[in-house]
């Protein structure tokens, strides 16, 4: 495995009015890991990935992404198309897909910003345009094929089951060519079989050599799946480390479960 | 099955009753005041109440079997789940059905003007620049779903483009044909640029207050505009310099304002099946994912509001010929809203829908004469009635399916 980093988080910081909800995190996403953030409800992992996205503008701290073989690039600032368009993609805790679209319209918005067809191009419908949508087209269909959606393609989104609508997240996220794919819970709301077929999908991603960051609660798919965990809990990094350790630190223990009391 | 039940005859009663207490003071009571004389009209109360509780009952007889053709509908659906395509999906994927509609369509429109009287031809003419409207619109509110009150503004600025340029500098018609409809593009993005951070009704507010604006400026700086009064003796649309006799200039500005809708129909569907169209309608469907997908939310706001502001414009332009005079009064509030009910009853985001939908709401007002006094009651009440039982518009917008074949290598 690649140590190099593709994602380095210094001293994060995110302040709502007087409440800080990041404290000065400090994280660093190998290439090629499929790393995760857990910790109890309310930590901050929702905003911390609003920070990253450009959905929300960090009070302070340096977000660097660094493609491989690439001069690193500065993430703070930006909004949220052009975090997209520098590689980063994501999806949503509470699915946030184009409903009344088709899946495969869906996935088409994703490649906007790797394609280039202006309103004179539409029109005209020039050879170099219809090359770009075609392409479009087939790249769209192939993702669909790949998260196994490729028979409802012509189907509506909002019609989906809904781990089918998740699955169509990933693939609308994989459209924008990201080098890190960051997933909100994608296991959220899924039956047993939904989530095994999930955990082969987000290996397969990881595989074809994407840095995968995901936020999730399902203990079993965290440690069954990540290459490498940070745990946060009230905005501060308590403990960062392979499945194994994270499993066995008291103090993530502490977090999950409370204090236990001992009684003279 | 009762059709009518005991508490629907109830309810008719009741409903007659409020009816006659309401219309009393206006239909029952006549006062005349030269005589002093005071005239109970007691049969129109007769009228109010029969009429009203008819109307209620036959409701209720609507709403039962609709509710039951509901139940089948439902059971229907679980039977063949796959074979749910709405009419209008049926009758766009089916060419064979579609084709010689649209074709039979086509040549109506073509020899319209042999056909019909110069009366009927002029009125066409109206409704076909409505259809041109009504599908600018249809870029910023049916397709990129940013409410417009204020669309008048942008046909105002292409109208006035063309008479002032024409007043002061002879500019003809093909000339300003373009320049009203870039004016009007730059109008559309200088509202744009305010306006980015708002949605919904907020949105609604402010482009509602700058239609009334345009229209201010227009009427009250008479230097720049000629006020009240107006504009007149603009050119008329040349052709090579020949001089028409009336008639034949009228049948030629019909032929130029059908040019204009084909022109408008090809572009904007185009638009809509292409990158910047899918970006549209994303936008519609969820900005916060639109954005996270990479897609500039300002410069699609800006490009829906230029592109459908640019369509006003030329319309604009063509209404300025048409009439060869214009003044502020015809680009009030009442035209915006008009505009946007073309596009909600047709259907939003729908081409056909609001073809349709434009020649419905321009000419049945126009063929209503025969009803007189009654005109606009009963336009009124086919807006509400269709409004009620078809919300999504006559036709409802059908999503673009990408065949295997067009993808294939």
């Amino acid at each position: 495995m690649s140590t190099e980093p593709i994602l380095s988080v210094r001293g994060l910081i995110m302040e709502f009015g007087g409440i800080r909800a990041l404290d000065k995190l400090d994280l660093t996403i190998q290439n090629g890991q499929i790393a995760a953030l857990i910790g109890p409800n309310g930590a901050g992992k929702t905003t911390f990935f609003n920070c990253l996205t450009g959905i929300y503008t960090p009070t302070a701290g340096e977000l660097h992404l660094s493609p491989s073989g690439q001069p690193s690039r500065r993430l703070n600032g930006l909004k949220p198309n052009q975090v997209t368009e520098a590689g980063l993609a994501r999806t949503f805790q509470n699915i946030r897909l184009f409903p009344t679209m088709t899946v495969l319209e869906n996935v088409m918005i994703g490649r906007h910003c790797r394609t280039r067809a202006k309103i004179l191009g539409a029109i005209l419908r020039d050879p170099r345009t219809l090359r770009e949508e075609k392409e479009t087209v087939d790249i769209s269909r192939s993702l669909l094929h790949k998260v196994g959606l490729a028979d409802l393609a012509d189907e509506v989104a909002k019609n989906l089951p809904y781990g089918a609508q998740r699955r169509l997240e990933i693939a609308r996220a994989l459209a924008t060519e990201p080098l890190l794919l960051l997933l909100d819970e994608p296991a959220a709301g899924m039956n047993p079989q939904e989530t095994q077929k999930l955990i082969g999908l987000i290996r397969n991603i990881r595989d074809e050599g994407l840095s995968i960051l995901l936020i999730e609660h399902d203990m079993k798919l965290v440690m069954s799946l990540s290459d490498y965990i940070f745990v946060v809990d009230y905005g501060r990094k308590i403990a960062e480390g392979v499945p194994e350790e994270v499993r066995s630190n008291p103090v993530v223990i502490k977090a999950y479960l409370g204090e236990e009391v001992e009684y003279a | 099955m009762n059709v009518i039940t005991l508490k629907d005859c109830r309810k008719a009663l009741l409903t007659a009753l409020w009816f006659m207490f309401l219309t009393f003071p206006i239909l029952v009571v006549k006062v005349n005041t030269t005589e002093h004389l005071v005239i109970w009209r007691w049969q129109n109360l007769i009228y109010v109440g029969a009429a009203t509780c008819i109307a209620s009952l036959l409701t209720s007889v609507y709403r039962h079997y609709r509710d039951r053709r509901g139940q089948m509908r439902q059971q229907e659906q679980q039977e063949e789940e796959a074979g749910r395509l709405s009419l209008t999906e049926r009758f766009f994927n089916t060419p064979a059905v579609s084709r010689p509609v649209f074709a039979t369509a086509a040549l109506f429109f073509l020899i319209f003007p042999l056909l019909f009287s110069t009366y009927q031809v002029n009125i066409m003419t109206t409704a076909l620049m409505y259809v041109v409207l009504g599908l600018g619109l249809n870029i910023v509110v049916g397709v990129a779903g940013l409410l417009n009150l204020g669309y008048v503004a942008f046909y105002a600025v292409g109208a006035y483009t063309y008479a002032l340029l024409n007043m002061h500098f002879d500019v003809g018609f093909w000339i300003a044909l373009p320049l009203g409809g870039i004016m009007a593009a730059l109008f559309g993005i200088l509202l744009g640029f305010p306006v980015l951070r708002l949605r919904g009704d907020y949105l609604a507010i402010v482009t509602l207050g700058f239609g009334e604006i345009i229209l201010l400026v227009l009427k009250n700086w008479a230097e720049f505009s000629q006020g009240p009064g107006g504009i007149s003796n603009i050119s008329r649309p040349g052709f090579f310099g020949v001089n028409m006799p009336m008639e034949t200039a009228l049948n030629y500005q019909y032929y130029l304002t059908i040019a204009m809708v084909v022109l408008t129909i090809f572009v904007i569907n185009r638009l809509q099946n292409s990158r910047i169209g899918r970006a549209l309608f994303a936008l519609r469907e969820d900005e916060i994912a639109c954005q996270a997908m990479g897609i500039d939310k300002t410069t699609v706001k800006l490009t829906a509001f230029a592109l459908g502001a640019t369509w006003a414009g030329l319309a604009g332009v063509l209404f300025a010929a048409k009439n060869a005079y214009i003044n502020p009064d015809s680009f009030t509030f009442l035209e915006s809203a008009m505009i946007l009910c073309i596009v909600v009853l047709g259907g939003m985001g729908s081409i056909v829908g609001v073809i349709i939908g434009a020649l419905i709401l321009i000419l049945l007002p126009e063929y209503l004469r025969a009803f007189s006094d009654y005109r606009m009651l009963a336009f009124g009440a086919l807006l509400v009635i269709m409004m009620v039982f078809r919300p999504q518009g006559i036709i409802a917008n059908v999503r673009r399916t990408y065949h295997k074949k067009d993808s294939a290598a």
